[in-house]
């Protein structure tokens, strides 16, 4: 082999990401891609159009909208799927919404539990789905540093760190049981880097938020809270305009943002390889207590 | 992610030195990045998590936020820092396979990082099933240990390449080149028994980072690269395989009357527009009519390339079948040997049925045989009853329908399949294909010869005794004067003895035929009959245990 035909770390990736695409939509009977709006969602996108093309992608985008993501997220789901003629399926958590479920109420721990967790497995069980794809990234967090790509869930759709299934090459078990369901997660290997990397070379379409502008913020001590629930009160003096960028997104009370002039792909891309902090540490919700990841990992959350 | 004070050579350093140069430069040199993917085995506190917590810190690779979770009193815990499932951080040991990813200015690199217990071989070899190269840990105290051979054992079976040691914990041993020259030549020994082609020895201090990414200055007597400069540089396994064309089909992709693809993950080899092809197991042949993307249509695609392929002709191929060259096809086979890792509770036991997936097809097998149990600590074949958790075998296994496959050391992606348990359907199983009896659909005895090419040389005598001995052993022989070529390679993996003389004077070699790259082997022997003994011991002969067996499968 020559080194003009050996690819480059994104190519594998990606040959590596639609492989997996394609085989558990072979191999299950009701696939569902789980669409967060973020930059992990969009790169996943876009390898399930190349995986299928010039067929069309074999199944439904699934949204779990909590109530509380930004305007600004909801807006580019609905434009992307209609302009691209994907499936959409929206699922909230209705009944804890009327009840008026917020993390300010209820604290961030309980309020993902009901309105992110909850509402995905109802989703689920709802739909029938049994094979869901995720776009979390082993990189992201140490409990995922362990996580297989398919990620196997009992019947109550929780996940077992001591039981999961050995997997070899790219040789992947998909027999389950009745009632029993997998995670997949097609972006594993991928990282943070190389997710804007594909980003910016396959020009994806990505939500405004990510790029550095003046917005309006709650400045309270290292933290920038986005100002757009009612509930999410500064005090005097707190709220600022910021030049500022979002890193990872998730609701706007839970997800702080960051200074930032990166207001394009390239200077994001810049920007990360000076970064001294990871992608979490942005996230309010990670620092409710050490390991909190995997124990919402056990319940069920992604 | 910059983090560490020394200047190391990385990411972050192009980041800094190209921060007035374009950021298109930047993303150009970023680009350019292959990948490698390693793995890492040691025992229990010979230092792994400590190693690999230095390599990513003086790589630059961790961020603030994780080094301050685990720094006490000013110091940090590497081990920690790779430590992951809360499970293993209470019992303080690594109990799964771990993936981590750093990258440098080179190299974007996957660590799988395993645990080194007996009770994790299969983690062990989920770890290497994808690895370039293997890194061993040996603490420098202790040497090697029944786990150190085990490890090797492993990479061995699982194909990895080229297998690093680093003797760890050099500062408790003051540093000696002679405590690291002693492990390195009893390693060296391993690794020729082993057959593992290329085996380097690093002398490194985990906990202070000698040798590790930057080369010490407390080791004067060893000149060769520290840890990473040599992941940085070492070739990757990318293409290993040198079989032809293997493209397992996935789906049939069929969006319109006018458009019938084939989408699928290149095994092996390249493929071309215009290539003449042959659908299996159909064995109808036609030629490729394009190499379908999203980005277009290709002029040339490659293992691991994931395409989408179009025909000329209306050849019925569906998932689980095959696409591959005409000339180089894999073979189609019921029965073969295989190396198994049992992964399940309940012991495997012949006779016993599971569901074998190999590349995109499931099929159902039987468990024909146990030939040995590979006792990885001693290196030893012996006779099994069973294969229990964690052991590993030689298996003769028997499948419902053909499989479309080649030897694991020719084709890692086509050799290799997994077992599931029909009941509870978890992995029970992982296999690697040894030989396989080139047929079609039918009871075949399998072939168990050790084929080879003999060279003998300018010894005449020597070729004609052998000759004759050998066909009185019942052998099937070729004696030539045609120099080595592939149709000599075929005739001897047909199952013939292959006799090569020539006007040289060198000494007698044997080229085994069932492994591939294998390098001729000196033969100690000078006498015809030492060297039938020897071959005898390699099973290349009949061994008179089975009336019905010639020792060639024919
Ligand atoms: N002196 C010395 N101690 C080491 C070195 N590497 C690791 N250790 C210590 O050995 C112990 C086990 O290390 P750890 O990385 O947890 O080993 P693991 O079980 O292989 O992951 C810890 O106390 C480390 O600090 C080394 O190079 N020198
Ligand atoms: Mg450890």
């Amino acid at each position: 082999m020559t080194a003009q035909n050996r690819l480059n770390h994104i190519q594998l990736l990606e040959a590596e990401s639609i492989h997996i695409l394609r085989e558990v939509a072979s191999e299950f009977q009701k696939p569902v891609m789980l669409y967060s709006i973020g930059k992990d969602s969009s790169v996943m996108l876009r390898l399930a159009q190349k995986a299928f093309h010039p067929g069309p992608i074999p199944f439904p985008l699934l949204h779990v909208d909590t109530g509380y993501k930004f305007h600004e997220m909801l807006e580019f789901r609905d434009r992307l799927t209609s302009e691209l003629g994907v499936k959409l399926i929206v699922w909230r958590n209705e009944e804890a919404l009327a009840q008026g479920a917020n993390p300010v109420k209820l604290g961030t721990q309980r309020c993902c539990g009901l309105l992110k967790t909850q509402a995905l497995l109802d989703g689920l069980r709802a739909h029938g789905f049994d094979a869901a794809f995720g776009g979390a990234r082993r990189d992201e967090e140490k409990s995922r540093a362990k996580e297989r790509i398919y990620s196997f869930r009992d019947s109550a759709g929780q996940w077992d760190p001591k039981n999961q299934r050995p997997e070899l090459w790219n040789l992947f078990n998909s027999r389950i049981g009745p009632g029993e369901s997998i995670r997949v997660f097609p972006l594993s290997n991928w990282t943070e880097l190389d997710i804007w990397h594909y980003i910016h070379l396959e020009n994806i379409p990505i939500v405004p938020l990510y790029l550095a502008k003046e917005r309006r913020m709650l400045v309270r001590g290292d933290s920038l809270i986005p100002v757009e629930q009612s509930f999410v009160q500064g005090l005097p003096g707190e709220e600022q305009w910021v030049k500022c960028r979002l890193r990872s997104l998730g609701c706007s009370p839970c997800t702080g943002a960051i200074r930032s002039d990166a207001d394009t792909v390239p200077k994001i891309i810049e920007e990360l390889m000076g970064m001294r902090n990871s992608e979490r540490a942005n996230r309010v919700i990670d620092h409710d207590q050490d390991g909190s990841m995997e124990l919402k990992k056990r319940e069920g959350y992604f | 992610m910059i983090f560490a004070e020394e200047q190391t050579v990385n990411g972050a350093d192009v980041a800094k030195d190209t921060a007035h140069a374009s950021i298109e430069a930047l993303l150009e040199a970023e680009r350019a990045k292959d990948l490698l993917r390693f793995s890492t085995a040691g025992s229990v506190d010979d230092g792994k998590s400590t190693l690999i917590g230095r390599l990513l810190y003086d790589s630059r690779n961790v961020y603030e936020d994780h080094v301050r979770a685990v720094t006490r009193d000013a110091a940090i815990d590497f081990a920690q820092l790779t430590d992951g499932l809360r499970a293993e951080r209470e019992q303080g040991i690594t109990i799964d396979v771990a993936y981590r990813y750093f990258s440098t200015a080179k190299r974007k690199f996957i660590i799988a990082d395993t645990p080194g217990h007996e009770q994790y071989t299969r983690n062990m070899a989920t770890g290497a099933s994808t690895a370039d190269v293997a890194i061993v840990l040996v603490d420098a105290r202790k040497g090697i240990l029944d786990q150190t051979r085990r490890h090797a054992c492993i990479a061995s079976l699982l194909g990895i390449p080229i297998v690093i040691a680093a003797i760890n914990k050099m500062d408790l041993v003051e540093f000696s080149e002679e405590v690291f020259e002693r492990h390195r030549q009893a390693l060296l020994e391993l690794a020729h028994r082993l057959e593992i082609p290329e085996l380097i020895a690093v002398p490194v201090s985990a906990l202070d980072g000698d040798n590790i990414v930057h080369r010490s200055e407390r080791t004067p007597w060893y000149s060769g690269p520290s840890l990473l400069e040599l992941l940085e540089t070492v070739p990757l396994a990318i293409e290993r395989s040198s079989a032809g064309l293997r493209f397992p089909v996935q789906r049939v992709v069929r969006p319109h009357q006018d458009f019938r693809g084939f989408a699928g993950q290149i095994a092996a080899g390249t493929v071309r527009p215009g290539d003449e092809v042959v659908a299996l197991p159909s064995g109808r042949r036609t030629r490729v009519r394009s190499i379908t993307t999203w980005e277009g249509e290709l002029e040339l695609a490659h293992a691991p390339q994931s395409v989408v392929l179009t025909l000329e002709d209306e050849v019925d191929v569906s998932r689980g079948e095959m696409i591959a060259s005409v000339t180089d096809a894999p073979h189609r086979t019921r029965h073969f040997e295989a190396t198994v890792v049992w992964m399940h509770g309940t012991p495997l036991q012949p006779g016993m049925t599971y569901m074998l997936k190999h590349t995109s097809q499931t099929v159902r097998a039987r468990v024909v045989e146990i030939r040995s149990r590979i006792h990885v600590d001693h290196l030893e074949h012996r006779p099994a009853e069973q294969l229990g958790l964690n052991d590993i075998g030689q298996l003769v296994i028997e499948t419902s329908l053909p499989l479309l496959a080649d030897v694991y050391r020719e084709s890692r992606a086509t050799g290799s399949f997994i077992l599931i348990d029909p009941t509870d359907n978890t992995t029970a199983g992982a296999g690697m294909i040894r030989s396989i009896a080139d047929t079609e659909e039918g009871a075949t005895p399998i072939n168990r010869a050790t084929r080879g090419l003999i060279a003998v040389g300018n010894r005449q005598e020597l070729a004609a005794e052998l000759e004759k001995s050998l066909l009185q052993a019942g052998a099937l022989v070729l004696r030539t004067r045609v120099p080595v070529s592939a149709s000599l390679v075929t005739i001897a993996r047909i199952g013939a003895v292959v006799l090569v003389e020539s006007d040289a004077s060198d000494p007698v070699t044997l080229t085994r035929v069932d492994v591939a790259n294998a390098q001729p082997r000196e033969l100690a022997f000078d006498h015809p009959d030492e060297i039938l003994n020897e071959l005898q011991s390699l099973g290349a002969l009949p061994t008179g245990d089975d009336e019905n067996d010639n020792g060639l499968g024919i």
